[in-house]
């Protein structure tokens, strides 16, 4: 027993580069069996793409007549579709949290503790899942979008980098509900517990409407939160004026939320019970 | 390997809170051999496979599966093992085939390895008609088999079963059976949890019987057996009074002391229901001719009873009152057949 021990030590020091070869692939094979679910069950899909379609409709021909006045001169519809664009990655993360505290409930879960796998895998592979979601998701609100008047006007490598902006930012939001799913393990809480988190995220935010028209107190949360820097940002890729500095912002919550909510997903995977 | 014990539990403790699931346990389950811990709802099995199989850490005491242990060593060991169980742990939006397939690339599998794998185990599990089907269309037993072929996707050579035989028609039932005694043929040691003893008398080489979380028997299911009787007489004589007069005429002419609860009688016998008929003429030349006479197999209820001198009960804690599932799941698993 000493002899395989001390065979397992080296296997460790020498196989890292191995081991993390191992924890993409474990995390894509994941990946893959949560994209055949939604495959499966096209109604996820279907939902999650119905209720940006209300928000885009509504906001366009509702609030547009309120809105544009605010706007010095750009047209809503182009305000309004970057902002509909980060509203539907963040909306759409909460299936994150509700895909796998569904998966806490089976046997599966279980299944998957007792593998060789990465722990890490089970929240690769649904985070990874639901980023191929909002790819489809966000092209089909593109072809939205066009169909109601907006229009790209700085280029289309710069719209391209905006969608890739609002993915990432999709993707980061997906480990805070990996997070939110681990801790509440049911599918009905996870939602319960998602919506006071994410309508003050989204609505005290520069998606919709102009920052500036908000009380002042509201302001200073609402300028600096990620939904704000994104959909700013994204603003910026689409309509044209300085990204560097929103670019940058809204890439450095990305990376801050993941390097938080990752850890903390597996650490809870670990030792869910 | 050796003559190493494939499992080993020495003094294993679990507890939630103030509960204690698992209370100083230890056993040892040689290589290629089919293990048996048997007890009611509640009784700590799962939570027995759950720390051998890594998802749940011991309060105290250690595990080891083929000289590795389940806490500092657990990468080792799950790859040691296969874990199957009462929930069927396969993704129902999957084909067979796709679940099995991932599993494959799960454990590590070389690529090339794993459709050939799927196909084999679809075969062995006569599941190659339904295997390019979304599992939520199989039926209970399917699922059941689909679970356990799964477990096999990497031919781990320990396999932990929790309960792999609730809720099978009987029919299944056996067919799991012979295909557990062919894996053990293989060269698999085997580690199943169960409620029936009847389960554990057909299957197992050794049983360890665990009530509250502590270990009762460990013995092999002959011996078990012939200190309970294998088979179990129930008079019920309509009146108490008439009960134990009964008792007393039984308890002079026959090997065993009836037990006596309020009008009803109970017996153990090691000769099946021969002892019946004696019994009977003796009851009528008293006057004494029961209401109902019921002849059934021995069951974990009757084990405890034995052991403990109390029936076998869940702890309260459970929901829906699980106390009642442990003796009504044995009585008639004993009359099932």
């Amino acid at each position: 027993m000493t002899a395989a021990t001390a065979t397992h030590a080296g296997t460790r020091t020498a196989g890292s580069a191995r081991h993390l070869l191992w924890a993409l692939q474990d995390g894509m094979a994941v990946a893959w069996r949560n994209m055949i679910g939604l495959l499966r069950v096209p109604r996820l899909l279907v939902f999650s793409f119905i209720q940006p379609l209300v928000f885009v409709l509504m906001f366009r021909y509702v609030f547009g007549g309120v809105v544009e006045p605010a706007l010095h001169g750009v047209s809503y519809v182009d305000f309004l579709v970057p902002g509909i664009f980060v509203q539907t990655a963040v909306f759409g993360s909460m299936n994150t949290a509700i895909g796998l505290a569904t998966d806490m409930q089976t046997g599966l879960m279980e299944r998957f503790r007792s593998l060789p796998m990465a722990r890490s895998a089970v929240l690769v592979g649904r985070t990874t899942a639901d980023l191929a979601r909002n790819v489809v998701v966000v092209a089909l609100m593109t072809a939205v979008g066009f169909a109601i008047g907006f229009r790209i006007h700085a280029g289309v490598p710069a719209f391209l980098g905006g969608v890739l902006l609002v993915l990432a930012f999709g993707f980061a939001m997906s480990w805070i509900f990996a997070v939110v799913g681990m801790a509440v393990g049911d599918p009905e809480t996870a939602q319960a517990a998602a919506f006071p988190v994410l309508a003050p995220l989204v609505f005290a935010s520069a998606a919709f409407i102009p920052v500036n028209t908000m009380p002042g107190w509201l302001q200073a949360f609402a300028y600096h939160q990620p939904v704000s820097k994104t959909a700013e940002a994204v603003r910026a890729l689409v309509l044209g004026g300085p990204t560097q500095t929103a670019v940058w912002e809204a890439l450095a919550w990305d990376a801050g939320i993941v390097a938080v909510f990752a850890p903390l997903g597996v650490w809870l995977y670990r030792r869910a019970v | 390997m050796g003559d190493r014990d494939a499992i080993a539990v020495d003094g294993l403790t679990r507890t939630f809170g103030r509960l204690t699931a698992l209370d100083d346990v230890s056993f040892h389950v040689p290589p290629q051999s089919i293990f048996g811990l048997l007890g009611p709802n509640g009784a700590g099995k799962s939570t027995a496979i759950r720390v051998l199989t890594t998802i749940l850490t011991p309060t105290g005491g250690r595990a080891e599966v083929l000289g590795y242990d389940v806490v500092r060593q657990a990468a080792t060991v799950r790859g040691l093992i296969g874990l199957a169980g009462q929930y069927a742990a396969v993704d129902p939006n999957l084909t067979g085939r796709e679940n099995l397939r991932l599993i494959g690339r799960l454990t590590h599998l070389p690529r090339s390895r794993i459709r050939p794998r799927a196909g084999e185990l679809l075969e062995r599990f006569d599941l190659v008609d339904a295997a390019d089907r979304p599992v939520r269309t199989y039926s209970g037993g399917m699922r059941r088999r689909l679970d356990i072929a799964a477990a096999l996707v990497p031919a781990p050579p320990v396999l932990l079963l929790d309960e792999p035989t609730t809720g099978l028609d009987p029919q299944s039932r056996n067919a799991l059976w012979a295909m557990i005694r062919e894996l053990v043929g293989e060269g698999t040691t085997v580690l199943l949890t169960t409620q029936y003893l009847e389960e554990a008398d057909k299957l197992a080489d050794r049983v360890v019987v665990i009530d509250h979380g502590r270990v009762i028997v460990d013995d092999t299911p002959a011996t078990l057996k012939s200190r309970l009787g294998n088979t179990v007489i129930e008079l019920d004589m309509a009146e108490a009074r008439r009960a134990s007069r009964a008792a007393a005429l039984i308890g002079d002419g026959f090997a065993d002391r009836p037990d006596v609860d309020g009008p009803r009688l109970t017996l153990a016998s090691r000769d099946g229901s021969r002892p019946l008929l004696d019994m009977l003429h003796l009851l009528e030349g008293n006057d004494l001719v029961p209401r109902t006479v019921a002849v059934r197999e021995s069951s974990l209820d009757d084990v405890f009873l034995a052991l403990t001198g109390h029936h076998a009960e869940a702890d309260g804690a459970g929901p829906g009152n699980a106390g009642h599932d442990g003796p009504d799941g044995g009585a008639g698993e004993g009359s099932s057949p």
